[in-house]
């Protein structure tokens, strides 16, 4: 159970200037208070993100990662942030030292359970034992596609995938009733009174913010 | 004429990038890809085509009445599948009995095929919709937050 060792190679450089740059992206995310820039930086993690997805053989989810994350999100956030400010606004002063020990405890447990997580590629971890390589095994008699996740996600799994539909198809329905002027058929638009306060008064701003809120 | 190579380039890449995302779609057996990935792919291609020519033009091209039919039909698609396989004497979503006593599990490969094409109708509208929304509010932002 235990012989496995990892075999160590160059893509391993790889790896750890992918992981580099995922953590700078981050940091670099932390310290701008330029929405514009944090949307943009969001975009290349998500990127480069799939890009490590893929040095970890996970193509489907890299592709997943690239189109959702790199593409649809960035473009969503921007819309989003045409709504709002510009900026982020500073945050206030003190450090939190309550939070900072929550995120240095929460930080420490999990690189302390790194310890005991199985070597990368373990063909006995508990990931790949029982389902996982039932699934390997079956596909090919029971589903006779090539893309095993295909196997697992239309059809062993097909049930969860229809509720993944249903989610997404929630998530637009939920949209839709919430910034939906009118209804679908088109119905009599319907004044949103943030917007048509031309006056700009600082009541009606406030009130469009609170109604953004609600719909995150 | 404003932006004249954004909107060649826009309109020479839009018919490759819907074409790529049908390719995703059907060829989600062989290779990575399948509904998700390829709604989201043909999804991008009417965002491009939004920041080029402006949201209204799009409407124009694909009104969101459309969107909100697709939405529903890739739905009930995934949804009628299970159900007809239902009908035909297996269980929710076994698709064996699409095709039976098929030597090549036939029946599998229809079964896959038609569930992810309402995964990919479903996803691709949806992600119009909420993006039509997002984009299509007035911003109302104080002069001192720009």
């Amino acid at each position: 159970m235990s012989d496995f060792t990892a075999h160590i190679s160059p893509i391993v450089l790889l790896d750890v200037s992918l992981l580099t740059m995922l953590i700078i992206v981050a940091f670099a995310m932390l310290r701008s208070r330029h929405l514009f820039a944090v949307v943009m930086l969001s975009g290349i993690f998500s990127l480069l993100s799939a890009a490590f997805f893929v040095s970890l053989d996970a193509v489907d989810v890299a592709f997943t990662e690239a189109a959702v994350g790199a593409g649809i999100s960035t473009v969503l956030m921007l819309g989003g942030m045409l709504l709002t400010a510009r900026r982020e606004k500073p945050a206030a002063k003190g450090r939190a030292p309550v939070a900072l020990a929550v995120v240095l405890a929460t930080g420490a447990a999990l690189i302390y359970a790194t310890t005991d997580m199985p070597a990368f590629g373990d063909p006995n971890s508990p990931a790949n034992s029982y389902v996982g390589q039932l699934y390997v095994e079956k596909t090919p008699n029971d589903i006779a596609v090539p893309n095993i996740v295909t196997a697992v996600l239309a059809s062993y799994r097909g049930f969860d995938t229809l509720g993944e539909v249903m989610v997404i198809f929630t998530a637009g329905i939920a949209v839709i009733l919430l910034l939906g002027a009118g209804s679908g058929r088109g119905g009599r638009k319907v004044a949103d009174r943030a917007v048509s306060g031309q006056e700009g008064s600082g009541h009606d701003s406030s009130d469009h913010e609170t109604s953004d809120k609600g719909g995150k | 004429m404003e932006h004249a190579i954004l909107r060649v380039t826009t309109k020479i890449f839009f018919a490759p990038i819907i074409l790529y995302a049908l390719y995703v779609q059907f060829h989600g057996d062989y290779g990575p890809g399948g509904g998700f990935q390829a709604g989201i792919i043909f999804a991008v291609a009417f965002i491009l085509h939004a920041f080029c020519f402006g949201l209204e033009e799009t409407k124009k091209a694909l009104p969101q009445r459309a969107l909100i039919v697709a939405m529903v039909v890739g739905l009930l698609f995934y949804a009628g599948t299970g159900v007809a396989t239902m009908l035909l004497g297996g269980n929710l979503l076994a698709y064996d009995v699409i095709v039976p006593g098929s030597a090549h599990n036939a029946g599998q490969h229809y079964g896959i095929l038609l569930v992810e094409w309402g995964v990919g109708v479903t996803v691709a509208s949806t992600m119009l919709t909420i993006f039509y929304h997002f984009t299509g509010r007035e911003p109302d932002i104080d002069q001192e937050d720009w």
